[in-house]
């Protein structure tokens, strides 16, 4: 899956390397404002102090694991997948059931997708003033435009899947004897699995795009607010250091969603173990 | 059990395409007795697999009646296991599971379901990949493990549509004696469709040659050779010449065909 080669790690640090140093020489030399672009070390000190707890530790009150995580950081963090994990749920749980009739049935195919085809085009983004005009502030507005950004990749996906399932393979389970339930259960749902998954790490994908934009308009924690705060006080350092959160979340999104994928598919043809 | 399995009476079998009506099947009669191991011989395009989907149930024919079993064929069924030439093996299934699905469809019981599956891998030799997903298999462990499936329903007839058309020579002469021995012991009876003369002399009790469009049966012989049969023996050489005229005659017309249709477009 993934192979940690020391030369293969070696190499794929030297760009990032220069561009840091770079970076670096050019905020030293006092080529650029350090209001504009602080120094990397500057952005380094800052996340660590945005990852820290703010106040001392006080074994009175609270414990010691409640303590260590209360950096605005992990808070942050944890607001948002919150956001993400809750709006994908929402979205994704609604997508595969209808995804799954409007692909199994020609009848649910021809009465949705009309209706389907129309709203799928519209950017979750673009349901923000509707979104706080129907829910106001704080989770709920954050939560349905994530719902919709996850819904749409997993619905057509599911529709694709269960449309694109091999007629051999119905044929063989006909021959074994199986019905309709069965069939739909037991072949076209795990024949469609692939299709779905793939469907599925694109909704987390736009999940948490939309989570970001979200927290910049509803409410006030989580990654996307933060940044967005920092920018009123012109700390640049801490905009950065926010950004590179998001850019290291999303990547462990995506790499916890590909190991899933790998385990799920495992069967699966083109994946050699 | 009936003494005659399938009894196949004045089937027809029209494929509307468009403008024109393919004729795939045209009054065909054929009384397979039980236990008999008959070869359906004839090009691409002569209705051997369009009758062996009629007899399992997937395409029914246009007029005529099947009956198998003393049932009429209205639909598929584990009455009549089918092998498929692309394996058509579950994916997400283990060999194990993929044995085994048939069973649970029929709603046995789980520990009857392992014990039986199990002596059925053992048979065939997949005892050490019951694990494996078909993904990890060559093509010859698959065709088994499609053969172990059908074999696990324990119905009376195995439907067989070039199932040993996709493997090389030698696991397909493998493939073959295990079948050979299969049937000897179980005393099935087989309907395999093939366009290999040499395979259909070197397994059946009869072959059926088949005309290309409509497909007719052209000639009903049976091959009284005893077992196992030697490819390189006279008689089986005499044989293979004789099915080998009839077949190429119809291979002909199906090329002569072929340069018409062209010729029209």
């Amino acid at each position: 899956m993934i192979n940690f080669n020391l030369r293969k790690i070696a190499t794929g640090l030297i760009v990032p390397i220069v561009a840091l140093a770079l970076w670096q020489l050019a905020s030293s030399m006092g080529w650029v404002n350090a209001l504009v672009l602080p120094s990397p070390l500057a952005v380094l000190r800052k996340w660590i102090e945005y990852a820290l707890p703010t106040v001392p530790y006080a074994p009175a009150t609270e414990s010691w694991l409640a303590w260590a995580f209360s950096g605005e950081l992990l808070r942050d963090t944890f607001s948002s997948m919150y956001r993400v994990v809750v709006g994908f749920v929402v979205g994704a749980g609604l997508a595969l059931p209808l995804g799954l009739s409007m692909g199994s049935s020609q009848r649910v195919y021809a009465w949705m997708n009309p209706l389907v085809q129309v709203l799928r085009p519209i950017p979750p983004i673009a349901y923000i003033p509707l979104s706080i005009l129907w829910f106001g502030l704080g989770n709920p507005p954050a939560i349905f435009l994530i719902s919709i950004g996850a819904f749409f990749p997993v619905l057509i996906n599911t529709i694709v899947g269960v449309r694109n399932v091999d007629s051999i393979y119905l044929r063989a389970a006909r021959n074994l004897g199986a019905n309709q339930r069965t069939l739909f259960m037991r072949i076209m749902l795990p024949a469609a699995v692939p299709y779905i998954l793939s469907g599925v790490r694109i909704g987390i994908g736009t999940a948490f795009i939309v989570v970001i934009v979200a927290e910049m308009i509803a409410v006030n924690n989580g990654l996307g607010f933060r940044i967005l705060e920092a920018r009123e006080y012109f700390w640049s350092d801490k905009i950065i250091a926010g950004m590179i959160s998001i850019g290291l979340l999303g990547l462990a999104i995506d790499l916890a969603v590909t190991r899933l994928n790998n385990h799920l598919l495992r069967w699966h043809r083109g994946l050699e173990n | 059990m009936t003494a005659s399995p399938i009894t196949i009476s004045g089937v027809n079998k029209v494929f509307s395409t468009g403008e024109r009506d393919v004729i795939a099947l045209k009054d065909i009669d054929l009384v397979i007795p039980d236990g008999q191991f008959v070869c359906l011989l004839g090009p691409s395009g002569c209705g051997k697999s369009t009758l062996l989907n009629a007899v399992a149930g997937f395409s029914l024919p246009t007029s005529g009646s099947i009956v198998a079993g003393g049932k009429t064929v209205t639909g598929p069924g584990p009455d009549r296991g089918m092998v498929f030439q692309e394996y058509a093996l579950f994916p997400w299934m283990t060999v194990e599971q993929n044995v085994a699905f048939g069973l649970e469809i029929k709603g046995m019981n789980a520990v009857a379901i392992e014990q039986r599956v199990l002596a059925l891998l053992d048979t065939l030799g997949l005892k050490d990949f019951r694990a494996r997903f078909p993904k990890d298999l060559s093509g010859g462990m698959r065709q088994r493990v499609a053969i172990a499936r059908i074999l696990a329903l324990d119905s009376p007839i195995m439907l067989m549509d070039e199932p040993f058309g996709a493997l090389d020579a030698l696991t397909r002469r493998n493939l073959q004696d295990e079948l050979l021995r299969i049937w000897a012991e179980l005393k099935k009876t087989i309907l395999f469709v093939t366009h290999s003369i040499e395979e259909a002399i070197y397994l059946a009790d009869r072959i059926v040659v088949m005309t290309y469009r409509p497909g007719t049966v052209k000639r009903d012989i049976v091959v009284d050779l005893p077992r196992l049969r030697d490819p390189a023996s006279v008689e089986f050489n005499a044989l293979k010449r004789e099915l080998g005229l009839l077949v190429m005659e119809e291979q002909q017309r199906h090329h002569n065909d072929e340069i018409r249709m062209a010729a029209i477009d």
